[in-house]
């Protein structure tokens, strides 16, 4: 393990309980006088804060995979289209008022059309080889617009208002009121998603000398994209199921942890995992202890602080000051 | 032994047959759209001619697994790119992934032969003192030099290079094609390079194919396979070699 995932690993095992203190009630470890401490701990904010680290591992680590797969540091774990067909899903299934529990199948029925759609689409490709990237990029890009599509169909026509405000509500993602059935749905499918990412690391390091010397190097472009499509899919699929859309981390992250590595993507993924989980059990701590008179929703605190950072990216790589800037 | 048996790609080749021996530098010459790119990529195993089919040692090589393929051919593309801002030696190192072990994959070479594959690339395109630098921080000259090392490092049993020498100058020109005709004629490496320049083909190749049109319209020892008539009628230049054999130039008349 190198210094960097150590460091990583180190500051997520100290953030980890120290987050669990931070709330609407703070918890004091040495006067644990309140006497509901025991369920606020064990109900609320472990099964919470273990969801915020699952899901920011599995979006650092897909938002990782997905820009050395397209060699492009504005890419997202979105672009498959992945997370807004989980989304539509979920929001099927808010807009027919279905029980709660249907929401996560909906939501991974969802992410799970949209694997199968690209599964199809991998390989379909004119020179015989399959596995062009734009070909198989625009294709997602297609998924997440109709996705796009369809939930403000939805919303357009949302039968009740109180549907209508549980779906833009729940669109905007947070970590509220989740249990542990939350936790043991998306951990093991972001554990897989993030082990199977990883198998995809060699080919996304052929891939940095672009598609022709990848494949001269052996790589075999549909298997690569299979890879992709299954871990992006799980953590990707996952995350939304439980917890909405959370934006900005798959993006983000890569850039943070980008220059304290080699470059080479296969090395940006573990890293990724463990600032993505960093970053969003922080954030979700700031939604969490921030006096307002409704708890800030997850999803906004991050768009917020992605936002302006994504803006200076853009001005950083048009002015060419970037060090990857000249080269993507 | 790597033979291409009468290649099809529409628009591209229109039946291309040859065998190429290991041990030589072959030049595929040609004017623009002659279908020089399309015939490597065939030989290297990244274009499917539509018919026919290219052996490495009677072998197919669309039935070769892609990583054993990758070990025994090399190949640098005509423009090749760089995604991301690796040191040249995390560069280099790429040419290893093919020996090195992933997912289901075994490896095929121990950490310490990758390094000395790595080490012997450097060298011999000497860039042992360029080793940690950014590969943003190179010049042209040096990134092609870079990208070069990344196939040598991969120790493959044919190298099969698409322009090689369009982004360097005259003296790094030389190195590389010194370079190439070791790597053949020392290490016995089969050494297939597309050229625009007819003089290194004509003074530095040990064969040279001429494609016009997707076809070969001449092959063999550089001083038959280049005449005077046939550069003059392909080309669409009046042309003519002067000085010896070995230190060949071209002069090229007008049209009038």
């Amino acid at each position: 393990m190198t210094r960097l995932n150590l460091t990583l690993l180190a500051a997520l095992l100290l953030a980890l309980p120290l987050s669990l203190l931070a709330g609407r009630v703070w918890l004091n470890p040495f006067h644990p006088a309140l006497a509901n401490a025991t369920v606020i701990l064990v109900e609320l904010r472990l099964p919470r804060a273990l969801l915020a680290v699952t899901l920011g591992a599995g979006l650092g680590a897909a938002g990782a995979a997905m820009q050395g797969y397209l060699r492009n540091p504005l890419a997202d774990p979105g672009l498959f289209g992945i997370a807004p067909s989980a989304a539509l899903g979920a929001v099927i299934s808010l807009f027919f008022g279905a029980a709660a529990w249907t929401l996560p199948v909906f939501a991974l029925a969802g992410a799970g059309g949209a694997m199968a759609l690209l599964g199809l689409i991998a390989g379909r490709d004119s020179d015989g080889h399959g596995g062009s990237i734009a070909l198989f990029t625009l294709a997602g890009l297609m998924i997440a617009s109709l996705a796009g599509a369809l939930m403000s169909l939805a919303i357009s026509l949302a039968p009740t208002p109180f549907a209508l405000s549980e779906i833009v509500t729940w669109l905007m993602g947070a970590l509220t009121d989740r249990s542990w059935s939350d936790v043991a749905l998306a951990m093991p499918m972001t554990m897989l998603g993030i082990l199977i990412l990883r198998l995809a690391g060699p080919g996304l390091d052929a891939l940095v000398l672009g598609e022709a010397a990848a494949r001269s190097l052996g790589l075999d472009p549909r298997r690569l994209q299979l890879l992709l499509i299954a871990g992006v899919g799980l953590t990707v699929g996952a995350g939304v199921a439980v917890a909405g859309i959370i934006g900005f981390v798959g993006l983000v992250v890569p850039h943070l942890v980008r220059p304290f590595t080699d470059r080479r993507p296969s090395r940006l993924i573990a890293p990724s995992a463990l600032a993505g989980a960093l970053l969003l059990l922080a954030a979700d701590c700031l939604c969490r202890v921030l006096p307002l008179v409704t708890e800030l929703r997850l999803g906004i605190a991050l768009s917020l602080i992605g936002a302006p950072f994504f803006l200076a990216l853009l001005l950083r790589l048009r002015r060419g000051a970037g060090p990857d800037a000249g080269l993507a | 032994m790597l033979r291409a048996d009468n290649l099809v790609l529409p628009g591209r080749l229109a039946g291309v047959g040859l065998t190429l021996k290991p041990g030589e530098v072959t030049a595929i010459v040609g004017p623009n759209g002659a279908g020089k790119s399309s015939l490597v990529a065939c030989l290297a195993g990244l274009l499917r001619p539509s018919s026919g089919e290219v052996l490495l040692d009677d072998q197919a090589l669309s039935a070769l697994p892609p990583r054993h393929r990758a070990r025994r051919i090399g190949y640098l593309p005509q423009s090749p790119e760089i995604a991301w801002d690796l040191t040249v030696e995390t560069l280099v190192a790429l040419g290893r992934l093919p020996w090195q072990g992933a997912a289901l994959h075994r490896a095929h070479a121990t950490p310490a032969e990758d390094a000395r594959a790595v080490g012997q690339a450097l060298t011999a395109m000497a860039l042992e003192t360029l080793r940690h630098r950014p590969v943003s921080r190179l010049s042209g000259g040096e990134r092609a030099r870079a990208l070069a090392a990344r196939v040598l490092a991969g120790e493959p049993e044919w190298l099969i290079a698409d322009e090689p020498l369009a982004n360097l100058d005259l003296a790094h020109a030389a190195a590389l094609v010194r370079l190439l005709r070791r790597q053949a004629h020392d290490e016995g490496r089969g050494v297939i390079v597309v050229l625009h320049d007819l003089a290194t083909a004509m003074n530095h190749a040990d064969r040279v194919v001429v494609l016009e049109q997707g076809c070969i319209v001449a092959d063999g020892a550089p001083e038959e396979a280049l005449a005077d008539a046939l550069v003059s009628r392909v080309w669409k230049l009046p042309a003519r070699w002067l000085g010896e054999p070995g230190a060949r130039g071209l002069a090229l008349g007008s049209n009038g």
